[in-house]
């Protein structure tokens, strides 16, 4: 504790020593011991066969609080992971503001930057609730900082706020619950739960822990904050905070879930159910999102969906008694926090590329950008693929663990679990097709075709260091995609160590699929490349041209002819009207108006949790307090008679004898 | 190996018999068997000609979309014979390979820039998202009547239990109905179409010519005879497997050939409620089959 202390106030000093370029270089130099360290510890962790914590072996030199199992150790490494990326991300991508910022405002926002990634890991250590709380708060308050960089900008500190609100919200859940299963302690830990849940019912206080942590994680209905702060950010902080910060929620959820002895069946079946909708929700607003940051924010949703049906499965795989599904489905949940976190963040970095380019996050504004920054594109098209779950990269693999679960669920006979394990397959599988959907939309508007508006200057590539920084998710995104039977194996038994599974794994029923997986991915690939090098060579003696694309005899075609976004999702928006209602504002003429003026047209997409369970009690509440405004009348005169009235009455209930 | 082999053999004659329906049913003379493949050789001796504002995606798309859908067919079991790769949850593995070939299908499509080949991917993307369903739907009810967890044995029913074939003979009304689907033929689409308007596979290739129009010409042939397999390994029992394959792939040819002959196109916002009523089919498969193991 008191070294992390020391190091914090070190860095922060070291981000506020003048000089623009050397306090930079040393905040990432700093940066990198504590990735270094904690990973090496992580990684130490991580390689035991034993589910031990660390604890024991590095006692003299931090104090007991803290504790690294294998689930700390798995998320210290992805929290890494992409901090690092971030902050290489982020040293190009704020560069057009140095101009614009002031230079303490920008230091600040670095500040922030390493006081999140340090909360974030000893959010992952920490096992007393007293502590727990307080870096979760420091947590909520310096990604507060780093969302509202933009402070100028319309809408960007509501949006921070909001944020920052629910977030208090959810931390008030948190340590209702801790407080709850703490009675009769000393102290709020995690550890209490242990003997809590042995003597009560599981379900309540886990409920209370689901709806603080389902709060920063994003679960349906809870997530309302997400689609408003990710645009607001920028890039790097929505890849850190969509990667890394929302998974914290996942984590303060399976840490719960390691304790839960009973009540297993209600709960797994209804993280399930409420995955399922989660995640189908997340995709279905998606797609109606024209806005790049909005979109990707509502895949958020989506993954946070897919992971919560690997934990779903986990609980209720273990409630049935069926190790296959428990085991898959935990490690199915696991491996998409990763990845998700790979390529979630690559996706926000490609996006923050295009948009400090074109100056929008309308991708109806987009187009043709594979001719100006190929490398952005393709990143982005890696991503894209990864995250609509498609061989050969690494989202496929955890949406596959997840699938197996469910099979070896809907294999195994009795008819309730069966209906549960088809529903969440049913959803899994729409899923699936919507987000191809999606983001076939996405990758095609933004970056095919023609620029469907001017550019007010031509984009360029990004920068070494912003490409330096995408290309480091790719990297894990195609190994885990093409060598899955590689990371399947710790994968496994560290779900299994986690999760107290007691029989022996089933590595080999895993590992097997894996390894002809692999075989697949390879051959993909080979036989991609084999059949691009026989039609090079067959095309080297014959005519390869070039023409206008085809207008159907129409031949001046021009990028305003283009297919839009709004188009190609047009008979999708008709099928979803009974759940999701869209809309577009009205052009009315009036009959004397011969020469009309300029009209703006908007549609939007109405994401109705938000308008009804967070805008209309809010709304209702600052309307009915602006009625009692009334007594605020600024006289001083009024307020002496408030008073005076205020003593008669409690004169007069005591003299009643009420009070 | 057997299977891929028959596999390859079955793609080389599906689409000819159904053109060799259609015109049959028309009363005109018609092509030979062999006259989309021999189309296609040409197409493969062709030159290319791309769209000025297509990229780089046009050029990779055609090998990614050949390439998924021939090792997907790797997976696929042939009357009995056994596939090359045959694993627990392939089937996870073999609907996403085609998602990604329609994946790039949809964004080639998009590459050119083009105002019609984007209304052909939008139909696709939907389409395609719809009929996933129904798949999986299938796949878990056969993973429930035969307790298998891959497509070489869960496809692979006869002499499995009682009454297999007329499970058999639904299965396949429902893979019928998909490939339709899949491979945009009528009722859902008509390849032979004139209006861009109104098409969605073909419109998609507009810009799409020689080699790589060949490739993806490749692709519907082997989705033709990938899903045709699954039907024939379904129907057949062991014994004279070689000569019931071919005959039930003559079958399957000809059943296309005479639905695109006697029946018309639906309107094209009516496609999706045809589409949802197969995936309601294979859910009404998926309870019978609950019955029939007594799991209710």
């Amino acid at each position: 504790m008191i070294y992390l202390l020391i190091y914090l106030i070190v860095t922060s000093l070291i981000v506020m020593i003048p000089g623009r370029k050397m306090s930079l270089i040393l905040t990432g130099v700093t940066m990198f011991v504590l990735v270094i360290f904690s990973s090496c510890l992580a990684i130490d962790v991580l390689i035991q066969t034993q589910n031990q914590s660390f604890l024991l072996e590095v006692q003299q030199f931090i104090s007991p609080l803290i504790s690294c199992d294998k689930l700390s150790a798995f998320f210290i490494l992805i929290i890494n992971f992409t901090v690092v990326s971030g902050f290489l991300y982020s040293t190009g991508y704020l560069k057009p503001y140095l101009k614009s910022k002031p230079v303490t405002w920008i230091k600040l926002h670095y500040l922030a930057l390493v006081w999140l990634h340090v909360s974030m890991i000893m959010v992952t250590l920490f096992r007393n609730g007293f502590y727990f709380l307080m870096v979760w708060e420091i947590m909520t308050l310096s990604s507060f900082i780093l969302v509202i960089f933009e402070y100028d900008v319309k809408g960007t500190v509501k949006a921070g706020l909001i944020y920052l609100i629910q977030m208090h919200v959810g931390m008030l859940f948190i340590l209702a619950a801790f407080i709850i299963s703490s009675k009769g302690y000393e102290r709020l830990t995690f550890d209490n739960l242990d003997f809590y849940f042995l003597n009560n019912s599981n379900w309540p206080v886990f409920l209370i822990f689901f709806i603080g942590f389902g709060l920063k994680a994003g679960f349906f209905f809870l997530h309302t904050w997400l689609p408003d702060a990710h645009p607001a950010a920028p890039s790097h902080v929505s890849g850190i905070m969509s990667g890394v910060m929302i998974k914290l929620g996942i984590y303060g959820i399976l840490r719960v879930t390691t304790y839960l002895v009973s009540d297993l069946a209600p709960i797994g079946i209804s993280v399930i159910i409420l995955s399922a909708i989660t995640g189908l929700f997340g995709v279905m607003m998606a797609i109606l999102q024209h806005d790049i940051k909005k979109l990707l924010a509502y895949h958020s949703i989506e993954n946070i969906g897919i992971i919560g049906l690997g934990i779903g499965l986990g609980i209720y795989g273990s409630a049935i008694g069926n190790v296959i599904v428990s085991v898959a489905g935990y490690a199915g949940a696991l491996l998409h926090t990763l990845n998700h976190s790979l390529f979630k963040s690559l996706l926000f970095y490609s996006a923050g590329t295009v948009i400090g380019q074109v100056h929008t996050r309308d991708v109806e504004k987009m187009g043709g950008l594979i001719k100006f920054m190929p490398f952005t594109a393709w990143a982005f098209l890696i991503g894209a693929i990864a995250i609509s779950g498609l061989p050969p990269f690494n989202g496929f693999i955890s949406e596959f663990l997840i699938y197996i679960s469910l099979f070896n669920g809907i294999g195994s006979g009795d008819f309730y679990p069966l209906v549960v394990f088809f529903i969440a397959m049913l959803s899994l599988v729409v899923i699936g097709g919507l987000a191809i959907l999606c983001f076939t939309k996405v990758f095609s508007v933004m970056f095919l075709g023609q620029p469907r508006s001017e550019y007010h200057e031509k984009p360029v590539e990004a920068k070494k260091i912003m490409l330096l920084a995408k290309l480091l998710p790719v990297i894990p995104i195609v190994m885990i995609g093409f060598l899955p039977f590689i990371i399947i194996k710790p994968l496994l038994s560290l779900s299994g160590s986690v999760f107290n599974v007691a029989q022996t794994l089933p590595v080999e029923a895993m590992i097997q699929p894996m390894q002809y997986i692999s075989i697949i991915s390879v051959s993909l690939l080979l036989l991609i490349t084999a059949i691009l090098v026989v039609r090079k060579s067959v095309m080297r003696n014959r005519m390869t041209l070039a023409g206008p694309t085809w207008g159907c005899g129409y031949s001046s075609v021009d990028s305003k002819q283009q297919y839009t976004a709004t188009s190609f999702i047009q008979e999708y928006s008709d099928l979803v009207k009974p759940v999701i209602t869209t809309g577009h504002s009205k052009i009315n003429y009036s009959d004397d108006e011969i020469f009309p003026g300029k009209r703006d047209f908007y549609t939007h997409s109405d994401d109705f949790v938000r308008s009804r369970l967070i805008l209309k009690p809010s709304n209702f509440i600052v309307t009915t307090l602006k009625r009692a405004a009334i007594f605020q009348t600024g006289k001083l005169q009024h307020y002496v008679l408030y008073a005076l009235i205020f003593l008669f009455l409690i004169l007069a209930l005591t003299f009643i004898g009420l009070i | 190996m057997v299977a891929l082999i028959l596999i390859i053999i079955t793609s080389l004659i599906t689409s000819g018999l159904i053109v060799r329906m259609k015109s049959i049913f028309s009363g005109r003379k018609g092509p030979g068997i062999f006259q989309p493949i021999k189309n296609t050789w040409v197409l493969l001796r062709k030159g290319i000609v791309y769209s000025l504002t297509s990229g780089s995606i046009t050029r990779l798309a055609p090998a990614v979309i050949a390439a998924s859908v021939l090792i997907a067919a790797l997976m696929v079991p042939v009357a009995g014979f056994q596939p090359l790769i045959s694993f627990n949850g392939d089937f996870v593995l073999f609907a996403y390979l085609f998602a990604l070939s329609r994946f790039m299908m949809i964004i080639a499509a998009f590459d050119s820039g083009s105002s019609f080949e984007g209304m052909g991917a939008s139909r696709e993307a939907l389409y395609g998202m719809l009929i996933e369903p129904a798949l999986f739907v299938l796949i878990a009810g056969l993973v429930i009547f035969t307790g298998n967890y891959s497509i070489s044995s869960i496809f692979t029913l006869p002499g499995k239990e009682n009454y297999a074939i007329i499970f058999g003979l639904i299965i396949s009304y429902i893979i019928g109905n998909i490939t339709l689907i899949e491979n945009s033929r009528v009722p859902v689409d008509d390849p032979k179409t004139h209006l861009e308007l109104t098409m969605i596979h073909e419109v998609m290739v507009l810009d799409t010519s020689g080699f790589n129009l060949a490739l993806i010409q490749i692709t519907a042939y082997l989705k033709f005879a990938v899903f045709g397999s699954l039907i024939s390994s379904t129907l057949i029992p062991v014994f004279l497997r070689l000569i019931l394959f071919f005959a039930v792939q003559v079958l399957f040819g000809a059943a296309i050939g005479f639905i695109e002959s006697f029946r018309s196109r639906f309107k094209m916002n009516r496609n999706q409620q045809y589409i949802l009523t197969v995936t309601l089919i294979s859910m009404l498969l998926f309870v019978v089959i609950l019955f029939t193991k007594n799991i209710f």
